[in-house]
């Protein structure tokens, strides 16, 4: 028989026991609903995660410093060490030429330094860090009171949240205020005994600039990735920058004696790249130019791993409804066999061959498992965009900004659709070979 | 000139049952020839082995023993899949209980053949509205079998036996379920259909006197045997 008549008279059939098969379907769709619920989270949370940790910059970013920095003091007085002969300066050219790398959308020093902020007549001690433009994207500030930095250059300072607590309890009211920060303004003093690359030093200005707070944020965004500690004044970049304040590190580099050069030199530099794929083959590039490179690549395939575990462990949970399901769908064929012997007789008597009737059992099965996997797939994108809902509820009574939890890709409603029909022609396998091993003569005479 | 073989042939052909420890005989070495454009009334008593003989004819089972031969064909050697061919292609069969299907209407029941042989869509509806204009129900194409009275839905089975234009035409007991009138009118109708347009009809009946009347042979059968096999006029 050919497919369009199976279908018809499959069709038929089905809505001859409406209620039944409609009940069984029903079934099919509770099991796939479960299944895509249970994969809608574990995909959402999954998507969730990798987005704020991708907007976070820690895993499409490589933190990259200079080879003879990582020898540290113990490698003896200048004069004495043998260089490396791949290791470079990390300096404005050595960024300039990282810029220019394939792949490479940012590069940024990690500038930190601990200072003085006077505001409003008192003085606090504080870590100040400066935070590249592409740090608006990271998540961190979302949710933030007041707003990020209107210009890279603007003289705008946002305040970590406890340390605005010790500006002021009330938070709120520190924004629009001004605040000064005081630090010392590292000024080189050029070369001595006409060696250009010879120990020079610098001499220290303490220097004032006034900042207006615009922002208080809960926390920083990549915070520690450069083995500073957190900042809890955060200015803009560029700005950060232009104040050449001195670092932990230019003490070091007075001992080695890296200090003289008029060109800023860098104690390390943030690389980000388009994506995290491309890490590894950025990282071993830097390498390659010299530099000492660092990822957090391996924390990124633990959290791959971790997640394909727990979508497994989702999946089956969420399969345990459509197995029971599947008992239902052979429950529903067998009873219908028992019901339809005798038309089984009459489609054989008429020349319906084995095949047919097997056939015509499995077209049932597969619409049965066609219809709740398209309803069962609705049921659980419905269920998974009410979990959202109620948590989005519970985190806007908690003043926290909502997330999506759930998410139904389309490779997820293909595969569940085609999960149920196949699962379900599965279940009708037992009763169709049963329908069409029927003796005929038997058949017949059933009543 | 090579002589074309019978329409039906019988060689000693046995169906035993076993139940139990018992082995029941229900056709015991029954050898039969059926020419072709004949009307074969197989009469005898309930349980005479009429019934099983039929099913044997129209390939709905197969001989313990002994050959049946469809036009040459012997159906014992044939695969399942080859005797569901000729189920759909050579033989029609009449039912005493009509065995229409109820949740379909007179037209999907008749068509119910030509889905089975593939026909074309195009060509079904022509071949069901000619198929029940020959037994004169043509306008209760729409109506389902419940709607019908029991010759018509006699007749409306026959329709569906003659749509895939058969060679051989099977009824078992088709007057059983009816009133001596529309029983009559049944069987008239298929001495019509042996006369035109030509059919060999093996009709399974215990109404002898009908039998008589309508059928050109007449094969007796009692406890599986062949008792008598004689023309009925």
């Amino acid at each position: 028989m050919k497919l369009r008549d199976l279908s018809d008279l499959a069709f038929r059939n089905l809505r001859e026991a409406v209620l039944r098969n409609s009940l069984t379907t029903l079934g099919v769709a509770v099991g796939v609903a479960s299944l895509v619920a249970m994969l809608s989270l574990g995909v959402g949370l999954q998507q969730l995660a990798t987005s704020r940790l991708a907007k976070s910059g820690l895993f499409d970013s490589i933190f990259v410093t200079p080879k003879t920095n990582l020898r540290g003091p113990g490698g003896g007085p200048p004069a004495t060490r043998t260089p490396d002969a791949k290791a470079r300066l990390l300096d404005a050219d050595a960024r300039a030429e990282i810029s220019r790398m394939p792949n490479v959308i940012e590069v940024y020093p990690q500038i930190r330094f601990f200072t003085e902020v006077r505001y409003d007549g008192k003085p606090y001690a504080t870590m100040v860090a400066g935070m590249p433009e592409s740090s608006k994207a990271s998540g961190a500030f979302d949710g933030m009171q007041g707003h990020f930095f209107s210009s890279p250059n603007a003289d705008e300072a946002i305040l970590q949240a406890e340390f605005a607590k010790e500006l002021n309890p009330q938070t709120s009211s520190l924004i629009g205020k001004d605040l000064i920060l005081r630090y010392a303004e590292r000024q080189s003093l050029g070369a001595q005994g006409g060696d250009a690359a010879g120990s020079g030093g610098f001499s220290v200005v303490p220097k004032e600039r006034h900042f207006q707070i615009i922002g208080v944020v809960e926390t920083e965004p990549a915070s520690g990735f450069g083995g500073f500690g957190s900042g809890r004044l955060l200015i803009p970049l560029p700005i950060a920058e232009t104040l050449r304040a001195a670092q932990v590190n230019d003490l070091r580099d007075i001992l080695r004696g890296d200090s003289s050069s008029d060109k800023p030199t860098y104690s390390s530099l943030t690389v980000r790249v388009k994506s995290p794929s491309l890490v590894e083959a950025t990282e071993a590039k830097l390498k390659d130019l010299g530099f000492s490179a660092f990822s957090l690549l391996d924390a990124s395939k633990s959290l791959r791993i971790f997640f394909s575990v727990f979508d497994l462990l989702l999946g089956i949970f969420g399969s345990l409804a459509l197995a029971v399901a599947t008992l239902g769908i052979i429950n529903t064929l067998v009873m219908a066999i028992l019901e339809r012997r005798r038309e089984i007789g009459v489609l054989k008597a008429l020349g319906a061959a084995d095949g047919d009737v097997k056939r015509l059992f499995f077209v049932e099965a597969g619409v049965m498992g066609l219809f709740g996997g398209i309803f069962g797939t609705l049921l659980g994108w419905l269920i998974g965009r009410s979990l959202t809902l109620g948590t989005n509820i519970y985190l806007h009574r908690q003043n926290l900004p909502g997330v999506d939890i759930s998410s139904v890709p389309w490779w997820l409603v293909l595969l569940s659709i085609l999960f149920a029909v196949g699962v379900s022609l599965a279940a009708g396998l037992y009763p169709a070979s049963r329908a069409a091993r029927l003796d005929p003569v038997q058949a017949l005479r059933y009543e | 000139m090579t002589e074309l073989p019978p329409a039906i042939r019988l060689e000693s052909v046995s169906r035993q049952y076993t139940m139990g420890e018992s082995v029941i005989r229900a056709v015991n070495d029954v050898s039969l020839t059926v020419s072709h454009g004949e009307f074969l009334a197989l009469l005898g008593s309930s349980g005479s082995g009429k019934s099983t003989l039929l099913n044997l004819i129209a390939g709905l089972d197969r001989p313990s023993s002994g050959a049946v031969l469809a036009h040459g064909k012997n159906l014992s050697k044939m695969s399942s899949l080859e005797l569901a061919r000729y189920r759909r292609q050579t033989v029609g069969m009449v039912f005493q209980s009509f065995n229409l299907l109820p949740r379909m209407t007179l037209e999907e029941n008749v068509e119910l053949p030509l889905r089975l042989a593939e026909v074309d869509r195009s060509e079904r509806a022509a071949r069901v509205r000619d198929a029940l204009q020959r037994v004169g129900l043509e306008k209760r194409i729409g109506h389902r079998p419940s709607e019908l009275s029991g010759g018509e839905q006699q007749r409306s089975a026959i329709a569906r036996a003659l749509v895939n234009r058969p060679k051989i035409l099977l009824a078992d007991e088709p007057t059983g379920n009816l009133d001596s009138a529309t029983g009559e009118s049944i069987l008239t109708l298929l001495r019509e259909i042996q006369e035109n347009p030509g059919m060999t009809i093996v009709m399974v009946t215990h109404e002898r006197t009908l039998a008589e009347r309508f059928a050109n042979r007449l094969a007796v059968m009692g406890d599986g045997k062949l008792l008598s096999n004689g023309a009925a006029r």
